[in-house]
């Protein structure tokens, strides 16, 4: 059977669409935070100097970045079944992304000349001060468009969140369409949000990252 | 843990199916992505215009809208629409080759791109025709660059099957959410399920690096056997995470 479009449900499921909208953006926003504090602190850990903090923290990298988001999900909703949902899905999809945003920060602090490391050991920095006021500074500039891209990848991913039953926007849209039955109009509603959402944000780092000099 | 096992036992014809059903789609899903991907990035080096936009076009539809509404389109949107009604796994295949074959194009644009000028010159100076420009010269060489990144693309689509469950395709998923309902052992079922999606992707790692390394020989760069071990390096990581 073919149905034509329905406009009218369109205009009806809108404010729905951008009231779950809100929580998709809370949720890339806090979780984009929860990867960039989580992943430099990785990847600080990586560079140790004792083997015994090197090794588990990049097998354990290794595994997060290996193994599907929508599994960790479900399975951490499934344990810690009496935390809120919300909560559980900013902290893992944080921890997901921690593991691809340390080997950016990774990457950056390769970049910092060496230079660099060895003049804070002239002048007998403390590991502290050199990484807060010399290293650090100098590989978080660099890394920032990386970090933006993820943040992007991150955003697109929130819908997985709809599984662990957050009210974000395709949760929204799946229940509007299950309650009325016209799933093609919501569905591709809330693509097009992603897309308007998304494609600005994206040429954004782009620009960004010629500026920075990449 | 032994309910565990037992119940795993008793399941494992069906474990087995969902395993075949999730590489089923990965291998498929991968060999469109790998098609629409060379189609997509040779298109985006056309002279013609249009035929540029229209790359450009469908590869930022594809990367802007989120794979999870892109199958939720084909699935639920898609038969009300047009009356054609795809099962789960093709749903499946078709979607993870759309958006990944659109991160993908640009991993075979940039490739194209990062051959040397010179080498374009000089195969134009002992005149070649395009075609064979292209398939002696460039791509060859382009190639072995693009396959670090593919294989970044690759895992990612593998992590992704598991959305199949919510079309209820009976990959392995499926098969180990029903040994967890059955046995009550949530936190080893979710571990054992994500142990085993870690060895598939260890070992899809493995099978490429070791195209890496044939792309590479051809070319007369000889890698040592240890290059196989790698795992997946940080700054192509990045390129494909942040392209996703």
């Amino acid at each position: 059977m073919n149905q034509s479009f329905q406009w009218d449900a369109v205009g009806d499921a809108f404010p729905l669409l951008l009231e779950g909208f809100r929580v998709t953006l809370l949720a890339t926003v806090l979780g984009t935070l929860v990867a960039a504090v989580l992943g430099l602190a990785v990847a600080v850990a990586g560079r140790a100097p004792s083997r015994f903090v090197t090794v588990p923290v990049k097998a354990l990298t290794e595994f997060v970045r290996s193994t599907p988001l929508l599994v960790q999900l479900v399975g951490a909703a499934a344990v810690f079944s009496s935390v809120e949902p919300l909560t559980i899905g900013i902290i893992v999809l944080g921890i997901h992304y921690a593991a691809y945003t340390s080997e950016v920060y990774r990457a950056g602090i390769d970049g910092v000349p060496k230079g660099q490391w060895e003049a804070c050991r002239a002048l007998s920095m403390s590991p502290r001060r050199t990484w807060q006021a010399v290293i650090l500074p100098q590989a978080v500039r660099n890394v920032l468009p990386a970090l933006g891209n993820y943040a992007i990848s991150m955003f697109k991913e929130t819908p997985f969140l709809a599984v662990i039953t957050v009210q974000e926007m395709v949760f929204e849209a799946r229940k509007y369409g299950a309650d009325h039955f016209v799933y093609t109009e919501v569905f591709t509603l809330a693509g097009l949000i992603f897309l308007v959402a998304s494609y600005p944000t994206s040429l954004l780092m782009r620009k960004l990252e010629k500026r920075l000099g990449h | 843990m032994s309910d565990f096992l037992s119940i795993l036992g008793e399941e494992f014809p069906q474990v087995r199916s969902g395993l075949w059903v999730t590489l089923e789609a990965t291998v498929l899903g991968s060999l469109v992505a790998l098609l629409l991907s060379f189609v997509l990035g040779l298109a985006a080096g056309s002279k013609l215009l249009l035929v540029r936009g229209v790359s450009r076009t469908v590869v930022e539809f594809f990367r802007g809208t989120s794979l999870y509404i892109q199958l939720f389109w084909l699935y639920y949107a898609m038969p009300p629409l047009t009356g054609y009604e795809l099962t789960p796994l093709v749903c499946g295949i078709v979607a993870f080759g759309l958006n990944y074959g659109a991160y993908g194009s640009e991993i075979v644009r940039g490739a194209i791109n990062s051959v040397p000028r010179a080498q374009y010159e000089a195969a134009v100076a002992l005149n070649m025709t395009p075609f064979h420009r292209m398939r002696k010269v460039i791509m060859p060489q382009a190639w072995v660059q693009m396959i670090p990144s593919f294989t970044n693309l690759l895992i990612q689509l593998l992590k992704c099957t598991p959305l199949l469950w919510l079309l209820s395709a009976a990959d392995l998923m499926t098969a180990i959410e029903h040994v967890r309902s059955r046995s009550g052992e949530t936190l080893t079922t979710y571990l054992v399920l994500l142990a085993v999606y870690f060895v598939l992707a260890y070992a899809l790692t493995l099978l490429m690096n070791m195209l890496e390394r044939t792309a590479k020989r051809r070319l007369g760069l000889h890698t040592g056997a240890g290059s196989l071990l790698k795992t997946r390096t940080a700054e192509a990581a990045a390129t494909a995470g942040g392209a996703r």
